[in-house]
């Protein structure tokens, strides 16, 4: 059962076509790879289906709804209760604890409960850190409570932007497993990323140059998983 | 949540909040000060212009009405009709009598004079009397003793208080005269005691005229009367007073037999600048509805103060000095409205600054405002959260721009006007208006741009 549709998506920055005519399905529990040379739309594309802009042309069905239609009051609604999202550039609040930052997104979502954010940032490995400024911990730490954050409301698709671009290898790994406990607890994942590790290891990786897909390679088939 | 966000961002972002808060301080204590000194100035300027005099003259009906009839200016003096001073305590006694500064009564005679000089010089002055007074037949000649002159004088004598201690009917005292009224005479010697009757105060031209210097004897008579003075001081007004001689009250009520009656009295008030319908007031009061009419007696109009007094002394018309109430009005009008201005030119000082402060803050937290948009927070409770912020700090420095205020006050009082100025419990209300209303008006940009931000614009650069 697909989780979400794009049909024949566009989107035009005055006369930069930033994306054309992309169709793609992504089935509930996949993991899904986006990968791209700079400009080729991948933050567009990840715009669009984490509801922070509207394509020019086409649809998004995400749980079986049109959402490339719906007010902007609309799309905050769907980004609150369906999507979890994980930035590059982690993006917490720098006067919040780890565990306020994890909590915000409870608070706009629902209730907050500090009890259910701690656990989120124990599943992370953060639960000693949870009272510490985001200037207190280290990238991979603060990119941990992000992924905490995303996924404190349990939604139904995780949104990532280059999750590992600013991390050691180290921390990209203890990332990349936190990933591979989500998807087997049956998430579904989107990840966009410049790194070909990153992307491998998702079921399928769909390739973007100059706003168009140029392939999509099932990932499974070739590594022989 | 929504508290522990605020108290992380105003704990936690020290510096930002307290540039924000110390702006506030500065509006607010600018508005502190300058509404507490407008507030206090009509008092402050009042009280600077009454050392330049009266601005109520009190007289008779009669007087008045020749006064009116025939543009006799001194009117007192050339009626029949007298006022009574035991009433004049009264004047202490009306519904502003607490706005009565001082006042002061006259009773003068034209008087024949002979000089007593210890220099042995004659001097001799003639002229003609008043009603009041009685016209001596020549020269007379007194040959008590060497250093006595002979001649007569037509000279005006003025019987006022000096420095007159009143006991009122209300039980309480107070010292009034010209010697606090005219403050600007210029007296070499002594100001004449009300409690010593042979006292002279002379005029300097009269002086310099007939060559009367401090400690001569003056033998003043009329009607068959005669007094002797002693000169005590010499006095500079720079107007017709000079040539006029001021003793104490009693001594021309003796002179002239009448006994408790003065002819006018000069008040001087704190008043209230006229405006439209204290003019129509004091043209006819009764053209006045109750309501306005109440309106203007309990304001103190100089028509309202001068109305009161004629209620309290009998058969009296209190005439406003127009001039001087007019210039007084203008000087405190204009005060006013300056120190007004000064209040509203900080305020809008202030609202820029915060205004600027504040939309520098919501860009710098764009992405973290960015952020809560892309997590699911609508646009009014991030508005909510961001105003919260803003008037917490600028409820922290109001508080402190408000006693900072106070204390500019002070400093304006005593350099400007040598005294504290007094502070008004209004101005406490006044101010936290001001200050939400600028706090409120200076973040409408803020918001604006909040409202504006796109999750994807500030998350992604796009």
């Amino acid at each position: 059962m697909n989780l979400l549709e794009l049909k024949d998506i566009s989107k035009i920055y005055g006369n930069v076509k930033a994306l054309q005519d992309i169709n793609l399905e992504v089935s509930q529990g996949e993991w899904l790879s986006i990968m791209g040379p700079s400009g080729s739309g991948k933050s567009t594309m990840m715009n669009i289906i984490g509801c922070m802009d509207k394509p020019s042309n086409g649809s998004v069905i995400l749980d079986g709804a049109d959402i490339s239609k719906e007010s902007a009051r609309g799309l905050t609604d769907i980004r609150r209760d369906k999507i979890g999202l994980i930035f590059q550039q982690f993006h917490l609040i720098s006067y919040l604890t780890a565990l306020e930052n994890v909590m915000v997104a409870q608070y706009y979502h629902s209730m907050p409960d500090e009890k259910e954010a701690l656990e989120a940032l124990d599943r992370v490995g953060l639960g000693e850190r949870a009272k510490h400024l985001p200037s207190q911990l280290s990238g991979g730490e603060q990119q941990r409570v992000c992924i905490a954050r995303a996924l404190i409301n349990y939604p139904m698709l995780i949104l990532a932007d280059e999750p590992t671009g600013n991390l050691d290898e180290a921390n990209e790994s203890i990332v990349l497993d936190i990933f591979k406990q989500m998807h087997a607890d049956g998430r579904t994942i989107i990840v966009v990323t410049h790194d070909p590790e990153v992307a491998l290891q998702a079921q399928r990786t769909v390739v973007l140059e100059h706003g168009k897909v140029a392939r999509i390679i099932n990932n499974e088939q070739d590594t022989g998983r | 949540m929504f508290w522990r966000m605020i108290s992380g961002a105003l704990f936690r972002q020290k510096g930002k909040m307290l540039m924000i808060a110390f702006t506030v301080a500065l509006g607010a204590s600018l508005a502190t000060a300058m509404l507490d000194v407008m507030l206090d100035v009509g008092d402050k300027v009042n009280q600077e212009l009454k050392t330049y005099g009266a601005n109520i003259n009190v007289m008779p009906k009669g007087a008045s009405l020749l006064d009116d009839l025939y543009g006799v200016e001194e009117g007192a003096g050339v009626s029949n009709q007298y006022l009574k001073e035991e009433e004049l305590g009264r004047i202490k006694t009306i519904f502003w009598a607490f706005n009565i500064v001082d006042f002061a009564p006259y009773l003068d005679a034209n008087v024949d004079v002979q000089l007593h000089s210890n220099a042995g010089s004659v001097t001799a002055a003639s002229g003609t009397s008043t009603e009041t007074s009685v016209s001596s037949g020549g020269s007379t000649s007194s040959g008590g003793s060497a250093n006595v002159a002979s001649g007569t004088a037509g000279v005006e004598l003025v019987g006022t208080w000096f420095s007159h201690h009143l006991e009122l009917p209300t039980g309480e005292s107070l010292d009034t005269g010209i010697k606090n009224m005219k403050s600007w005479w210029d007296v070499s010697g002594e100001w004449p005691r009300d409690d010593q009757p042979t006292s002279a105060l002379v005029g300097s031209i009269l002086a310099s005229q007939k060559g009367i210097d401090v400690g001569d004897t003056l033998t003043a008579s009329t009607q068959g009367r005669q007094q002797d003075f002693t000169v005590v001081g010499i006095f500079n007004a720079g107007g017709e007073e000079d040539e006029q001689v001021y003793v104490p009250l009693l001594a021309v009520q003796q002179l002239t037999g009448r006994a408790g009656l003065v002819s006018s009295v000069e008040v001087s008030a704190l008043t209230t600048p006229d405006n439209e319908l204290s003019r129509r007031a004091a043209q006819n009061p009764k053209s006045l509805s109750i309501k306005e009419w109440e309106t203007w007696y309990c304001t103190a109009y100089v028509s309202a103060i001068s109305y009161q007094i004629e209620e309290v002394i009998t058969d009296s018309v209190a005439k406003p000095i127009r001039q001087v109430a007019e210039s007084e009005g203008a000087i405190l009008e204009k005060t006013q409205l300056l120190m007004l201005l000064i209040t509203v030119l900080s305020l809008v000082g202030a609202a820029l600054g915060i205004s600027n402060l504040i939309t520098a803050s919501v860009m710098e937290r764009s992405r973290e405002i960015g952020l809560l948009k892309a997590l699911g927070a609508h646009n009014l409770p991030i508005s909510w959260l961001v105003l919260a912020e803003i008037l917490i700090t600028a409820v922290v420095g109001g508080v402190a721009g408000y006693f900072a205020g106070i204390g500019f006050a002070q400093i304006i009082g005593h350099s400007v006007f040598g005294s504290a100025i007094d502070v008004k419990p209004m101005v406490i209300p006044l101010v936290a208006v001001l200050i939400f209303v600028v706090t409120l008006a200076g973040s409408i940009p803020s918001i604006r741009l909040l409202l504006r931000l796109r999750p994807a614009e500030v998350l992604h650069g796009r």
